[in-house]
């Protein structure tokens, strides 16, 4: 079918779960720590400093990210890798390489406890190679055959439109192993019946044009999807004139 | 009730009151200035469960207030009991408690709801109380149905009806259905609804575009367009009685916006037939008779409706769109395409609805340089005797796709930011506004013709 751009609004969410994930999973993961030693008897000696720290994961893929955890008891100061951070606390760490981190808690008369956690990072497998391109690079369509922009209420093929198609007839003519179909858009205005047909007239221009320049037509069919699957929905002048396109599309989706 | 009354009057920015000042623009359809003053106190119950009487109550007074030929006076300001039966009205002084200032009724509906048979049985009575019972007896009748929600709310319906027809005014539109389109179910399916909104039902399961849901002058059947996965849009035709798909040819290409001939024989649609625009076709509604109306080269031509009610003699009349001029608007012409004539108004104009009594348009309208860039659409109304328009919606809102009432005084319509709509009904003097729906976005509504 139609490839869609992801939109903003599902980016955000895409990040926004990561986040969650990240903080749940160093919940989940969490070791149960050594229980502290009982506390001791009024005397004269302070209580020595403890600290543990976990990584939750303790594995990532390069890219990826993991949560380190603390606690201490008895510290004035708490550092990790030599930066003073909470006393108890977390943090999301992205190493790319593995790494081994510690952490130093300093009791009030100056001793010290530490502890450490390490992460190991694995690279992601290698990309696997594209077979050698025979008669068309058919990773490279979609960024090869732009769009075709309208005027408002328009069909007709304006200047820079007539620019985008002449280089997209160029591809088509030097793959002709390829089929491509026009998809006609609309912008948010006007009645959804009228913009219907508006974009079948924009597709079928599109179209046209194409088969001025050499296009064979038997490899373009035509659609029209109206103001519906808009490419944005904003009610600006730039999101109107966005969604009012020709889209193109390798043939068969 | 009341609050939502008040929202909608406020959403959508409708005259919430007779317009004084567009009098002197058109014939305004409702008789503006002397409505009755309606009386509806609580219909006394034996045996009957709560939320049936509950139901039957407000149903009653909804129809009756949505009527728009009534002033409801409200129930917390009566003095008089309800009436036990038709014997209080021979007493004067019994009538004079409501006739009296400040309340001045003049109609009052009253009767009782009980149980028989098994079932629900409600006698309802409409009395001119000004008159002695003989001339003031207007209405008496009884309504039996299943003792259930729906049946409680379909007596309501017919007692308005009776009601509104009794008073002079003709049918009335409470158990009219609303076709629309809404995408609730997760794709753009054809749903029915009962006129004030209740009882909401999905009829298509396509999973694609369905676009201008139509009603059958009969009531049983719906035609509609509909687009599936990447395939062209064609018309397709469903029964309401058995909920099937109907045979209807298909064409090469486009094929959308159908519409009923008044005595259901024909439907008149838009169609590219190969070609790069559309024309107005049309054709027998068993498929036959295939014949074009308008000969455009280039130009789209849709969105016909047809007039109810044609001058005798004439073949029929249909009002549709066309950009043979630039941007759309709206055209009338003879049934077998002769006389084309475009309607003086400039700028975006569509989605025209040709009035029962034949006398007016509902149509949707962009002026030129008033909002073009906002997408605002509102809908107006052209009266072909005066040569004249009305503006209903004054909202900031994309008003589109009014469909009128088979009352000729109500026309439902869609509402919304771009890309969200919602459905309101209101009178053509711009009061009773109604919110219809509020569940996904619903658009494309469609009154049936009884």
């Amino acid at each position: 079918m139609e490839s869609q751009q992801p939109s903003s609004r599902s980016l955000v969410a895409a990040v926004a779960s990561v986040f969650l994930l990240s903080f749940g999973m160093a919940a989940c993961g969490k070791k149960a720590a050594p229980p502290p030693p009982p506390p001791a008897p009024p005397a004269a000696e302070a209580p020595a400093p403890t600290v543990t720290l976990n990584a939750s994961p303790t594995s990532i893929e390069s890219g990826q990210s993991s949560s380190l955890s603390w606690t201490s008891e008895n510290a004035v100061k708490v550092e990790l890798d030599g930066t003073a951070v909470n006393l108890n606390g977390s943090q999301p760490v992205s190493p790319t390489d593995s790494t081994n981190y510690q952490i130093t808690a300093t009791s009030a008369d100056g001793r010290t406890a530490t502890a450490a956690a390490r992460i190991t990072v694995s690279q992601p497998p290698p990309p696997t190679v594209a077979a050698a391109p025979t008669t068309g690079d058919i990773g490279t369509f979609d960024e090869k055959v732009r769009d075709a922009f309208f005027d408002y209420d328009k069909s007709d093929i304006r200047p820079d439109a007539q620019m985008t198609l002449q280089a997209d007839a160029a591809f088509l003519k030097a793959h002709p192993e390829l089929a491509v179909q026009i998809v006609g858009h609309c912008d948010a205005r006007g009645s959804a019946e009228y913009n219907l047909a508006l974009g079948s007239r924009r597709a079928e221009s599109v179209k046209q044009y194409l088969v001025s320049q050499g296009v064979d037509a038997s490899r373009i069919t035509t659609n029209s999807v109206g103001k519906e699957q808009p490419f944005c929905t904003e009610t600006t002048e730039d999101c109107y004139q966005q969604n009012r396109r020709g889209h193109m599309l390798k043939g068969g989706q | 009730m009341k609050t939502a009354r008040v929202l909608a009057c406020a959403l959508l920015m409708v005259a919430c009151a007779a317009f004084a000042g567009a009098q002197d623009q058109a014939n305004i359809v409702i008789t503006g200035t002397s409505k009755f003053n309606l009386a509806v106190p609580l219909f006394p119950a034996n045996g009957v469960a709560p939320d049936l009487q509950t139901t039957f109550n407000q149903v009653l007074w909804n129809d009756l207030y949505q009527s728009a030929v009534v002033t409801m006076v409200g129930r917390s300001l009566y003095t008089a009991a309800a009436p036990s039966g038709e014997q209080d009205l021979s007493n004067p002084a019994y009538r004079q408690q409501w006739t009296a200032a400040p309340l001045n009724i003049q109609r009052l509906v009253f009767g009782q709801m009980q149980m028989a048979g098994g079932g629900l049985v409600v006698s309802g009575y409409l009395y001119d109380v000004t008159q002695p019972p003989g001339a003031g007896r207007l209405l008496a009748r009884r309504y039996a149905n299943p003792a259930t929600a729906e049946g409680a709310r379909q007596i309501a319906h017919h007692l308005a009806d009776d009601v509104i027809a009794a008073l002079g005014f003709g049918p009335g539109i409470a158990s009219s259905q609303i076709a629309f389109i809404s995408n609730r179910s997760g794709s753009q399916e054809v749903w029915t609804m009962d006129y004030d909104g209740a009882n909401p039902q999905q009829r298509t399961h396509l999973h694609g575009i369905a676009y201008s849901p139509r009603i059958s002058p009969d009531g049983k059947t719906l035609a509609f367009m509909s687009k599936v996965g990447s395939g062209q849009p064609q018309i397709r035709l469903l029964s309401l009685i058995t909920n099937r798909l109907l045979p209807f040819p298909t064409f090469k290409g486009m094929s959308t916006t159908p519409a009923w001939s008044p005595d259901g024989g024909k439907l008149a649609f838009a169609a590219q037939m190969g070609g790069p625009n559309l024309e107005i076709y049309t054709i027998n509604a068993n498929g036959s008779g295939l014949t074009r109306l308008t000969h455009s080269r280039g130009f789209d031509n849709l969105a016909p409706t047809w007039n109810p009610k044609p001058p005798a003699g004439s073949t029929g009349q249909i009002a549709f769109v066309s950009s043979r001029l630039g941007l759309p608007g709206i055209y009338t012409m003879n049934a077998d395409g002769s006389n084309q004539q475009r309607l003086p108004l400039s700028g975006y104009a569509v989605s025209p609805s040709w009035s029962p009594n034949g006398l007016s348009l509902a149509f949707a309208w962009v002026r030129q340089g008033g909002g073009e860039n906002s997408g605002a659409s509102d809908i107006y109304i052209w009266y072909f005797g005066g040569q004249k328009y009305v503006q209903l919606t004054h909202n900031e809102q994309r008003n589109d796709f009014p469909s009128w009432a088979p009352d000729n005084r109500h026309i439902v319509f869609e509402s919304g930011p771009p890309y969200h709509n919602q459905l309101y009904s209101v009178a053509a003097d711009g009061s009773v506004p109604a919110q219809l729906t509020n569940r996904g976005d619903n658009e494309m509504p469609n009154w049936s013709w009884h």
